[in-house]
């Protein structure tokens, strides 16, 4: 549960409560009018009135995966400078083999739809994206939303956008900062992968550890069956080894949320990464843009002077067909001042919309940081605590085999 | 029948040194009885003490003996020491390379109060081979006894290093209990080559000695094996023997979930060992966060030592212990296997008996020896069964409450390294 500001189109604030309470496993047909099967969640928002705090519920509809997964897409595009929240993954990773990577298994359902509950909620409290239009409407109109986010036409801008796979290499003036934290992306995601692999072998093991203990719960209540004055003993120190084979499931599964944690933070990786390629697209765009400008104001001067600084085709068409008359030359010179003066326009919009994209993206770098220190701390917290409960139990299973055990 | 043992060795020496042994005992047991009679006077009536022929027990007791003989009485029911007057330790390890092998020799030492030690103190040397040797002679010379098992002669995944500090201190362990068990026993302790054992200089010069007795001891053992079949085991031995045959498979099962417990805890630890490091890893990626992320790797690194400590202490000491009472039950079984043929051949000879009944009214008197010689290891038997129940109850309570404790000692580890870290994760959440 969270509570946020949102704002409507006529600055009505509203505090507003977000849940995803429900999953459903469905079939329909598709694209290709092919059957399918999906799991659709219940979104549910209430409204909280301010006097006594009773939230009313204002909306309820059905959304699926895919169009959180639309929703996400819709946001990256048009909130370059943002640490966007991931979503929860489409796929079980890092799961020890007990678990079950199907994606229609219920235990993955249930922690999925806590996951998309939960990127609901980053994004309802994040300071800018709360006020989107289309996440508004992603939770409160059930029909026509996919219509609505395609008329935004970011489709079109994050096809444009596909050629920054290329920048980082032609970017000839990198910022010093974004190079860190593109480097720290990369590392975080490698240091968080790498916990997560280890982890769930850890957690194999364990289960393993306390499982093959479940083992002495047998063969002691079968020993105690020939045993006189051992027999009670050992009957009753054997129900408590059954007892500390069978703690193992709850613990794991309270550690699968700790898992979980972690696993919003590999994904917040990739999220600020993307953040670090807009900006280099940024920073291409506005070195082209020089580039550009720089070359027609030498092309300019050239023809102003006359000298030909460079060997260029130009220059020697010109020496093969003859000078061109005065008055072509004039027009040709008066041609190139106005596109710079047009260049040096865009350039300076696009050195203004750097820095504005700079200042933007830090801001939330920091927000980010901020929330990731927060967040972390409290999930090693948690960490702690599941630890100690584990202990707590195991002393205490072990005091009561070891009383059992001082009876026989 | 004073000096009880070499005057009983003469007078009933019959035609197997087997027969020595039992009579020998039997002797011992006679002397006993005064005492018993006075310490607790229901006993007469337990099977534990019927008498060959009728004897009557009053007056053969010797009285010069009788401090001593109390106190070997006491040692049955009071084994915590007070009333010992047998010390029996086994250490210091040393190997020995030689051009023809290499070789593992342990020094025991011997403290006595007993007349049959001519010193208060011995040191002396011995390896496996010698404890076979005492092991060997103590089954021959009483043969009516459960002798306790030595630890295994070969490593059972032949991998192991047999002169690896770890496995010299196993087995100096199962050495010293093996002699400790022998040294609590009313009847054993007594035995002379025991006595040999542990005070000969040179063990040697022993071992060649016993070499003709051992071929006559050959010929008997064949000669009571020679065919004859037993009718039925009394009730009471078919329990014990069914019994055994359950124990043995519960306990081997048991060593089966241990060893596989371990193994599991070492896999768990070595990926422990993993884990911890990758949270030090992050810790240099962060600046506020470093200090938690280290906090957890330390801790992480505090319960691997932890759990390491568990899986040592439970191989050194909760496996030798299962091992050693599956191969009790096999020493056990052979006992129950020799007292059998004795019956065997006790009823083969009754049976002979009766058809000639006519012919001769009186029962031969070999007959009757037979009947003593059984009613004799019934005896026994019954009298160390009773024992190693005793025993096998003490030391499995004792041995499966260390587990708990081993178990608890490590989850209090483990928490202590978790609870210390909480504060230094709180404050700094504080302090923001």
């Amino acid at each position: 549960m969270n509570f946020l500001h949102m704002t409507e189109n006529n600055f009505s604030l509203k505090k507003i409560e977000i849940s995803v309470s429900e999953a459903e496993k469905r079939t329909g047909r598709n694209a290709m009018n092919m059957q399918e099967t999906y799991t659709a969640y219940l979104i549910e928002t209430r409204s909280v009135e301010h006097s006594d705090g009773q939230s009313v519920l204002t909306d309820s509809l059905w959304r699926r995966y895919s169009e959180f997964e639309l929703l996400r897409n819709y946001l990256l595009v048009y909130y370059p400078h943002i640490v966007v929240p991931p979503l929860p993954e489409k796929r079980a990773e890092f799961v020890w083999h007990k678990l079950s990577a199907d994606n229609m298994d219920p235990d993955f359902v249930e922690r999925r739809r806590i996951g998309l509950e939960n990127f609901l909620l980053r994004v309802a409290s994040h300071p800018i994206l709360c006020r989107d239009k289309i996440f508004y409407l992603f939770l409160t109109q059930e029909g026509n939303w996919k219509e609505t986010v395609n008329e935004t036409g970011f489709q079109l801008k994050a096809d444009s956008r596909l050629k920054a796979l290329n920048a980082t290499f032609r970017v000839k003036n990198p910022d010093k900062r974004f190079i860190e934290l593109k480097h720290y992306s990369d590392e975080l995601q490698s240091v968080i992968s790498h916990l997560l692999r280890v982890r769930a072998r850890v957690a194999d093991r364990l289960y393993g550890v306390y499982k093959v203990h479940g083992n002495y719960g047998r063969v002691f209540s079968e020993w105690s069956a020939i045993e006189k004055e051992m027999g009670d003993g050992l009957q009753s120190a054997g129900h408590h080894m059954d007892v500390y084979a069978a703690s193992i499931d709850d613990i794991l599964e309270d550690e699968e949320h700790y898992a979980d944690q972690l696993k919003e933070y590999l994904f917040y990786a990739e999220a600020l990464r993307a953040v670090c390629r807009k900006h280099e697209l940024t920073q291409y765009d506005l070195e082209t843009a020089a580039q550009d400008l720089a070359a027609k104001k030498q092309q300019c001067e050239e023809l102003a002077t006359g000298t030909v600084r460079t060997f260029s085709l130009k220059g020697m068409t010109t020496k093969l067909f003859g000078q061109e008359t005065p008055e072509q030359r004039e027009a040709r010179i008066k041609m190139l001042e106005e596109q710079i003066k047009e260049g040096e326009q865009q350039l300076k919009s696009k050195n203004l919309e750097g820095r504005e994209f700079v200042k933007n993206a830090w801001a939330d770098i920091e927000r980010f940081k901020e929330q990731k220190n927060h967040d972390l701390k409290e999930a090693l917290i948690s960490y702690a605590v599941m630890q100690i409960s584990m202990c707590k139990k195991g002393i205490q299973v072990w005091t009561n085999a070891k009383e059992c055990f001082s009876k026989m | 029948m004073c000096g009880f043992a070499d005057s009983s060795w003469k007078e009933i020496s019959g035609p197997f040194t087997w027969t020595f042994g039992s009579c020998y005992l039997y002797t011992k047991r006679m002397g006993f009885l005064p005492a018993l009679h006075r310490l607790l006077p229901c006993c007469s009536n337990t099977t534990d003490l019927i008498l060959p022929n009728g004897g009557t027990p009053a007056g053969t007791a010797s009285p010069a003996s009788s401090s001593s003989l109390l106190n070997r009485l006491q040692l049955d029911d009071d084994m915590d020491g007070e009333t010992r007057d047998l010390f029996v330790t086994v250490d210091d390890p040393k190997k020995h390379v030689c051009t023809m092998e290499t070789y593992i020799t342990y020094r025991i030492t011997t403290k006595s109060t007993r007349v049959e030690f001519d010193l208060p103190e011995y040191s002396v040397r011995r390896r496996y081979q010698d404890f076979d040797w005492l092991r060997n002679k103590l089954e021959e010379s009483q043969p009516t006894h459960l002798i306790p098992p030595l630890p295994e002669k070969f490593v059972v995944k032949g991998v192991v290093d047999r002169f690896s500090e770890e496995f010299v201190e196993t087995r100096r362990k199962a050495l010293d209990k093996f002699l400790k068990r022998i040294t609590d026993h009313p009847v054993l302790s007594f035995n002379e080559h025991f006595n040999v054992f542990l005070t000969a200089k040179d063990l040697n010069a022993h071992k060649k000695q016993g070499m003709a007795l051992l071929t006559r001891v050959g010929e008997s053992v064949k000669h009571v094996a020679g065919g004859y079949k037993l009718r039925n085991r009394p009730l009471e031995f078919a329990a014990i023997g069914e019994y055994l045959d359950t124990f043995a498979l519960k306990l081997g099962t048991i060593d089966r979930i241990a060893q596989r417990i371990i193994k599991e805890e070492i896999e768990y630890l070595v990926e422990l060992r993993e884990y911890g490091p990758v949270y030090s890893t992050w810790s240099a990626l962060e600046a506020e966060l470093a200090e938690p992320l280290e906090g957890v790797s330390a801790c992480i690194g505090n319960c691997s030592t932890a759990l390491e400590e568990l899986t040592d202490d439970m191989t050194e000491d909760f496996l030798p212990v299962l091992r050693e009472y599956i191969l009790y039950s096999d020493s056990m079984k052979s006992v129950l296997k020799k007292r059998d043929q004795v019956q065997a051949e006790y009823e083969a000879k009754l049976e002979a008996v009766a058809l000639r009944k006519e012919e001769r009214p009186k029962v031969p008197a070999d007959v009757e020896k037979c009947q003593d010689r059984m009613e004799c290891f019934n005896a026994d038997l019954k009298a160390d069964m009773e024992r190693w129940q005793n025993n096998k109850r003490q030391d499995f309570r004792q041995l499966l409450m260390g587990m708990a404790d081993k178990n608890i000692q490590y989850y209090e580890k483990c928490l202590l390294a978790w609870e210390s870290i909480i504060p230094l994760l709180q404050e700094k959440q504080e302090a923001k």
